[in-house]
């Protein structure tokens, strides 16, 4: 129950995006096509997964009993640069039409603040090992959502007559705005 | 020389001000800006971490190879939120605990890598502290800005002064996630109209020039 909790918490009413303002950058660059959002959504999610698995038995058995929890955030930065390095190297192997439609999309998943939030966020809260993974996967998953239904609106927007200043970013934004005040429709799930 | 370095500087503060023209460090933009004085501290140790790290980078810049350096890049500028952190956590422990887990999320503030990538990296220490202050202090003012607006708007004062009486009836939405997608949104559209309006009386001017000669 905990755990399904825990889903809905990141997923939808806590989305990462949305309501904490992680992983901005790409859900602005990478939204202006659907298939370019799902791709990145899904490689995202796949990293953070890892990232909630790796960054976890670290804290927890090297940095804590070592007494340096203070070296954390160099710590996870370069854990989270390695996976998506080794990510990199696995896709490009085992998947090499994968590895080209998602390109340049990869290395950037370094520099997604949603990925490190995630970490920091795992040990603020002082999740378990599995409460760990679980929040991993649904940050990842609310990442997807979110950027998926932007690219959607954004296709959509091609077509409509916008004014100059507010094009391109500006219209984005204010769009974000608007899903964000949809998602905050979902808090009654957990509340009630 | 020194016209060139308060070219290097000025440019931060409107050519390349962010986030709004370099669409750049969105996160905390977003994240921290619900009042001006968090705005303004979270300005603070984000100039103090660019500033710092970005000299750095340019003091190393000949021994690090290329291959590694965005490794290296991140473990300077991690290193230096570790220590930005732990001072606001010592020196103002409030206002450490209302930005929470975004200070440390200044390590992945994609301005600082950005800088160290984009200049830091070919230019001397001198150039490189002036972009950095220049795009520093930009950043400062445009969150400060950003949390005034939604201060106003969503609790009718300003640093935590009152500023409007009993009669406004608070935004509520301002100081919601929502209000800052919109706020931010509404600015980005604002500069690009000042912007593009201050290119088409340039375009005039230089127009009209030409007809008088």
């Amino acid at each position: 129950m905990e755990l399904i909790l825990i889903f809905i918490s990141a997923a939808l009413v806590n989305n990462f995006v949305l309501a904490y303002f992680l992983g901005i950058c790409p859900f602005v660059g990478v939204s202006n096509k659907t298939e370019n959002a799902l791709n990145m959504g899904l490689a995202t999610t796949f990293v953070m997964t890892l990232t909630a698995a790796a960054t976890w038995p670290i804290y927890y058995y090297i940095l804590i009993p070592f007494n340096v929890p203070f070296l954390q955030y160099v710590a996870f930065i370069i854990i989270i640069a390695a996976l998506v390095q080794f990510v990199e190297m696995y896709i490009k192997k085992a998947s090499p039409s994968l590895y080209r439609a998602l390109g340049i999309f990869l290395p950037l998943i370094t520099t997604n603040c949603a990925v490190l939030g995630l970490a920091l966020f795992m040990v603020l809260r002082k999740y378990g090992f599995i409460e760990s993974i679980i929040f991993g996967f649904a940050t990842g998953v609310g990442f997807t959502l979110a950027i998926v239904m932007m690219s959607g609106i954004r296709e959509e927007l091609e077509f409509a007559d916008i004014p100059k200043p507010f094009q391109g970013v500006s219209i984005t934004l204010i769009i974000a705005g608007m899903m964000a005040l949809a998602f905050m429709g979902f808090a009654g799930l957990i509340r009630g | 020389m020194a016209n060139s370095l308060s070219r290097e500087f000025t440019k931060g503060l409107w050519q390349e001000l962010p986030p709004f023209r370099l669409v750049l460090g969105l996160c905390p933009t977003l994240a921290v800006t619900n009042s001006a004085v968090n705005g303004l501290a979270m300005g603070m140790a984000t100039i103090f971490v660019l500033f710092f790290s970005n000299v750095l980078v340019s003091l190393v810049r000949r021994t690090i190879s290329s291959q590694v350096r965005i490794p290296a890049y991140v473990v300077i500028i991690a290193t230096l939120v570790t220590v930005a952190d732990m001072f606001l956590a010592a020196a103002f422990p409030q206002i450490s605990k209302a930005l929470g887990p975004y200070i440390p999320l200044i390590v992945v503030n994609c301005i600082i890598l950005g800088r160290a990538e984009a200049f830091a990296q070919k230019n001397s220490v001198l150039p490189t502290a002036a972009d950095t202050l220049g795009i520093g202090i930009g950043f400062i003012i445009s969150l400060t800005l950003m949390g005034a607006i939604r201060e106003v708007l969503g609790f009718g004062s300003i640093f935590g002064v009152k500023l409007l009486g009993e009669w406004f009836e608070p935004w509520i939405v301002m100081i919601l996630p929502a209000g800052a997608f919109l706020v931010f949104g509404g600015l980005v559209a604002l500069v690009n109209h000042i912007s593009s309006r201050n290119a088409a009386k340039a375009a005039e001017a230089a127009e009209g020039a030409a007809h008088g000669m």
